[in-house]
């Protein structure tokens, strides 16, 4: 059998489809950590956790921002699906920032064990997001 | 008979309503373009998501998750989902009868019904009567987005699985067409036998961590989508009711209008042919 060259990616959230290219390899942030793919990958099913999504188009690279999901690997196709998602160019930096700084706040000042997992949380999506904007505009 | 000013006036009147009505439909069609893009962009999500579902479910051990399992049949919840605003026909009413009417079945013996409400319109009608609300969600269909479903959804499979309710139900108007809804009453939880389609084979797949775990972590987001279609659904039929509504009204203002310029027409022809007799028979005396 012939292997396919190329992966189709999409990238769907519950807002609606994020992204849908051709592209030549994604790595995604896999629940026991990042997983790279290339085209004629063996179908693979995987959770996701916080992370970013990149992938590779020829040599140009672009980023994603992604929360938690699931990911289906085929091997022509990789399927993304995203509690929340958005792309590096879309990351409002000066909101990301402000987020850091409330949930570092709110980590300092923890009660409860629910109240750490949410500040961690809310931690987690916005260094997410600084790293990915930055590193979109370096 | 009355003065032509008068129905000059009401002629006036009506029309500043129809004016009004017709305002209103334009923009319930521009929130509803705007409500059937959301729910049409829901729908890979939900697609691939049932998709994963199927074929997890042949390989993990479906019976065994807390959220397919039957409890008692006890403690029963009910999820109504009504509008915030009214002026929509009845769009309202029809959801608030619907699920009074399933609770008056469902209630026998020692049941305990409780309600979540979503929407100002049914948290006004069952506050004031006796029924056991849980919780109640306001001006949710401002800015609909998808946490809103999570919390609600949230919440509910913690009750589940923490055993404080037995079922929960959901009702909702289903948007058919723009002018047409169907009010649905739905199981939610125990997650009902799930739709497997049989003809795809089944692809043999890598599971990372495990189908088990995967299992686990996708049911309660299958159910957090449900609810997100359901909020999507009835925001694009409130709108839809509201603009159908609002067209029948201002035709409806069209018709007072055309007969009552014909009224004053009458009138008006009346009190000039009176006076020209007043003239003539005056001329003639």
């Amino acid at each position: 059998m012939l292997l396919p060259t190329k992966l189709m990616l999409d990238v769907v959230t519950p807002a609606g489809l994020l992204l849908r290219e051709e592209v030549d390899e994604v790595i995604a942030p896999g629940a026991l950590g990042y997983f790279g793919v290339l085209p004629g990958h063996t179908p693979f099913l995987s959770t996701l956790g916080a992370g970013e999504i990149t992938y590779r188009r020829g040599s140009e690279k672009s980023h994603l921002t992604c929360f938690w999901g699931f990911s289906e690997v085929l091997p022509d196709r990789v399927n993304i699906l995203a509690e929340i998602g958005e792309r590096a160019e879309d990351i409002d930096l000066a909101r990301a920032e402000a987020a850091k700084a409330r949930a570092e706040g709110a980590l300092k000042a923890i009660k409860d064990e629910a109240g750490y997992r949410e500040a961690q949380a809310a931690l987690v999506k916005a260094l997410t997001r600084l790293a990915v904007a930055r590193r979109h505009r370096a | 008979m009355p003065a032509l000013i008068d129905i000059r006036r009401r002629i006036r009147s009506v029309k500043n309503t129809q004016q009004i009505t017709k305002a209103m439909k334009m923009v319930s069609a521009a929130k509803l373009r705007r409500a059937q893009d959301a729910m049409f962009a829901a729908r890979p999500y939900a697609r691939k998501m049932m998709e994963v579902l199927n074929s997890l479910a042949t390989r993990a051990r479906p019976d065994a998750h807390p959220l397919l399992q039957e409890h008692g049949d006890e403690k029963v919840l009910l999820i109504v989902i009504t509008a915030d605003k009214g002026l929509c026909g009845g769009f309202n009413a029809n959801i608030i009868r619907a699920a009074a009417r399933f609770l008056d079945e469902q209630q026998r013996g020692e049941r305990k019904l409780e309600l979540d409400l979503v929407g100002r319109k049914g948290r006004d009608f069952f506050r004031r009567r006796r029924y056991r609300v849980r919780s109640e969600h306001i001006g949710l269909f401002q800015a609909l987005q998808f946490p809103a479903a999570q919390r609600i959804a949230q919440s509910l499979v913690k009750s589940y699985v923490e055993r404080e309710v037995d079922r929960v139900h959901i009702a909702y108007n289903e948007f058919k067409t723009v002018i047409a809804q169907k009010v649905v009453v739905e199981q939610l939880l125990p997650i009902r036998k799930l739709e497997f389609d049989p003809r795809e084979p089944p692809l043999d797949y890598l599971y990372e961590p495990s189908p088990g775990a995967i299992f686990d972590e996708i049911l309660p987001k299958h159910v957090e989508i449900q609810v997100w279609r359901a909020l999507l659904e009835s925001a694009a039929a409130e709108h839809g009711a509201r603009m159908a509504a609002m067209d029948a009204a201002t035709n409806n203002a069209g018709e007072m209008i055309d007969r009552l310029t014909l009224y004053m027409n009458k009138v008006r022809q009346a009190a000039i042919t009176k006076e020209i007799i007043e003239v003539v028979s005056g001329a003639s005396a």
